[in-house]
């Protein structure tokens, strides 16, 4: 499993990731709050825990870059830059919103960036991205794919048939399992024959590797690698990210497959204490720094409710909008 | 000039690979094989590899991959090879063909087109007689196409490759071998409406896709006895032209709807509704539907012919229809 080598990390950069991880916890926090409120409903994954597979693998990927995510996708969202507001209006199931009030937690969506939307049937991202992948290729751009994915795809039918299918045509995707352990309640061990991931590309001539998910330099520094690969046109690659959800699958989940002490293990190392650590020992930050950059992600939060409390709500007049493109009237 | 369906089909997407340099097909044995039904016969020495693509029996991952691809903005062209896999690929259609554009809040529309072979009739058992256009039918965010004619199997193509949205094209197995007049230079087909393929005042008999033939037959039959159907091809299921069917109801006052798929929940229930809700107050008679019988296919002949509507199943409804209420 790759390592990282924090070394060569200049400030500035440590910077970022330490902002990006924090961003993505305090607005995954508020949104707690915010469901609790009643001001949020349906279903809401959290993706705490796991912030420094987001975060590590955006910044190694490119604007020109597509994105296919999960229905627990607030992180990538996030870490892709997709504005605090437009996410929490969408939770809020505002007009505002990422997806003007029609997708909810699992489906944010923003082209703008390329970022194709959370899927919430397990394993259904992935030929959307082979897709993508596929049009790039044929148009002469290019560019990668990145499709998340969790470790309860790896027992769908369409994992299987994608990573052999890109393999075979050479399609330029970046599959990145975020492997947490468990496929909702069931763990690894139990739904897998095979529980060394990056094996399972094996079968199909896909090269794959394993990085530590709790270790956002590392994350960063193998996603660069993997896209590296697959930028340069040899096909796809499938990247292992190991990591842990500290909360419940979604927000009525009551744990009964876990114990407390093992959720506890892995919350020491957690990525934003591990890294924050790392970062005063080698003298990258102070206390000051920290105090003012939880103001400012608190702000950001705070601001991201203001746009979703202000937000306008759909007219219901408008509810069958975009089922279908609008076009010009019968002659 | 003449040709047949499978001609046309084959004319329409050699057409359409010519002119658009986005399009290109993909499907299981559309290339070397030349297509299960020949539809892409030559097609692959043509224009290549790149242009006509043979894809692994994955149908779910192809027809999402389609779907990405249309994203990305290219015009896919994916061929099922029938319905009846079409199954395996459910999932990419209901969920993310006909959903992503609303889901997103409408950022991007899929101009995506799926072909697929359709219907029974050849002895082919319970595995590969299906008749699923009416289950599609059910999908907002899709358009369902069901050509009949050779003319639409040539024209109805370029027309789905204009839409900015996913559509699904029908075209029943039998048909292919089929001759039929075409028009070369027709241009793209009306997709906004149902089409009177046979004039008449008695009764309307509705109907779409392979089973139009077997309504024709039915209603040179029963011309023989005076009676005059007029016979509707529906040919759009989705979003399906009401208002042509009703206008033919409200003339003859009754109606008979000819659907291949299974009686309950059949896109027949959903056509008879829809002539009860707009032209109640117009009929002389109940709605009547002939439909496949409520059975998995059988093998044997003389059971799949007594399963599947009938010329003469067509007959004798209509020919009840008009004696009770006489």
């Amino acid at each position: 499993m790759t390592q990282s080598n924090q070394s060569a990390l200049t400030p500035e950069h440590a910077l970022v990731l330490l902002r990006e991880m924090l961003r993505i916890r305090r607005f995954e926090e508020k949104t707690v709050e915010l469901y609790s409120a009643g001001k949020i409903r349906g279903f809401l994954h959290l993706y705490i825990g796991e912030e420094a597979v987001a975060v590590g693998a955006m910044q190694a990927l490119r604007a020109d870059d597509s994105i296919v995510a999960t229905y627990r996708e607030h992180g990538q969202a996030l870490a892709r830059g997709i504005p605090a507001g437009a996410l929490m209006a969408e939770l809020y199931g505002k007009a505002n919103g990422c997806s003007r009030g029609r997708g909810g937690s699992m489906h944010f969506f923003d082209v703008s960036r390329r970022f194709y939307g959370g899927y919430a049937i397990v394993g259904g991202g992935l030929p959307i991205a082979l897709g993508l992948a596929l049009a790039d290729k044929m148009q002469g751009r290019v560019a990668v794919t990145a499709c998340f994915f969790g470790d309860g795809a790896l027992a769908e039918g369409e994992f299987h048939e994608s990573l052999n299918l890109a393999a075979l045509w050479k399609l330029p995707v970046l599959f990145l399992c975020e492997n947490n352990l468990y496929a909702m309640g069931t763990a690894l061990a139990r739904h897998q024959s095979q529980t060394d991931i990056p094996r399972k590309a094996d079968a199909y001539a896909i090269p794959a590797a394993a990085v530590d998910g709790m270790d956002v330099v590392a994350v960063e520094a193998a996603t660069r690698k993997a896209a590296d690969y697959v930028r340069g046109g040899a096909g796809p690659f499938l990247l292992e990210a190991r990591t842990y959800r500290y909360r419940a699958h979604s927000m009525y989940d009551p744990e009964l497959y876990r114990s407390k002490e093992e959720v506890e293990e892995w919350k020491k190392r957690d990525p934003i204490a591990m890294f924050t650590g790392t970062l005063r020992r080698q003298g990258l930050t102070t206390d000051a720094d920290l105090a003012a950059l939880e103001k400012s992600v608190a702000a950001e939060v705070d601001q991201a409710v203001a746009v979703a409390e202000s937000g306008s709500w759909e007219p219901v007049e408008d509810l069958l909008r975009d089922v279908y493109t609008p076009t010009e009237p019968a002659p | 000039m003449k040709m047949t369906y499978r001609e046309a089909v084959r004319t329409a997407l050699r057409a359409a690979i010519c002119d658009d340099r986005r399009v290109f097909l993909m499907g299981e044995d559309v290339g070397r094989y030349g297509g299960a039904y020949a539809c892409s016969k030559g097609l692959l020495e043509e224009f290549g590899p790149e242009r006509v693509r043979d894809t692994p029996l994955s149908e779910s991952t192809f027809l999402g991959a389609g779907i990405g691809a249309a994203m990305g903005g290219m015009r896919p062209i994916v061929e099922i090879m029938t319905v009846n896999f079409s199954l395996l690929a459910l999932d990419q259609v209901v969920n993310n063909a006909a959903t992503l554009r609303h889901m997103s809040g409408g950022q991007f529309s899929i101009p995506l087109v799926v072909r697929m072979a359709t219907g029974g009739g050849r002895q082919l058992a319970a595995q590969h007689s299906h008749s699923f256009e009416g289950w599609y039918a059910h999908i907002p965010g899709i358009k369902v196409l069901t050509p009949a004619t050779v003319a639409d199997a040539r024209w109805m193509l370029p027309a789905a490759l204009r839409e900015p949205d996913p559509v699904f094209i029908f075209e029943h197995a039998l048909l292919y071998p089929m001759e039929g007049e075409l028009d070369e230079n027709a241009g793209p087909a009306d997709i906004r409406q149902a089409v009177v393929r046979r004039q008449g005042h008695d009764v309307s008999v509705i109907t779409f896709g392979g089973s139009l033939w077997k309504a024709l037959e039915a209603a040179d039959q029963l011309a023989r006895d005076g009676v005059e159907a007029e016979v509707i091809d529906a040919r759009v299921l989705r979003p399906l032209d009401v208002d042509g069917l009703l206008a033919s109801v409200r003339k003859t006052h009754r109606a008979v709807v000819v659907d291949e798929a299974w009686r309950t929940g059949s896109f027949a229930a959903e056509i008879s509704a829809q002539i009860m809700e707009g032209a109640f107050y117009e009929l002389d008679a109940p709605v009547a539907r002939v439909c496949s019988a409520e059975v998995p296919m059988p093998y044997a002949k003389h059971l799949e012919d007594a399963a599947l509507p009938q010329v003469a199943t067509i007959v004798a409804t209509v020919r009840a229809m008009l004696q009770r209420h006489n």
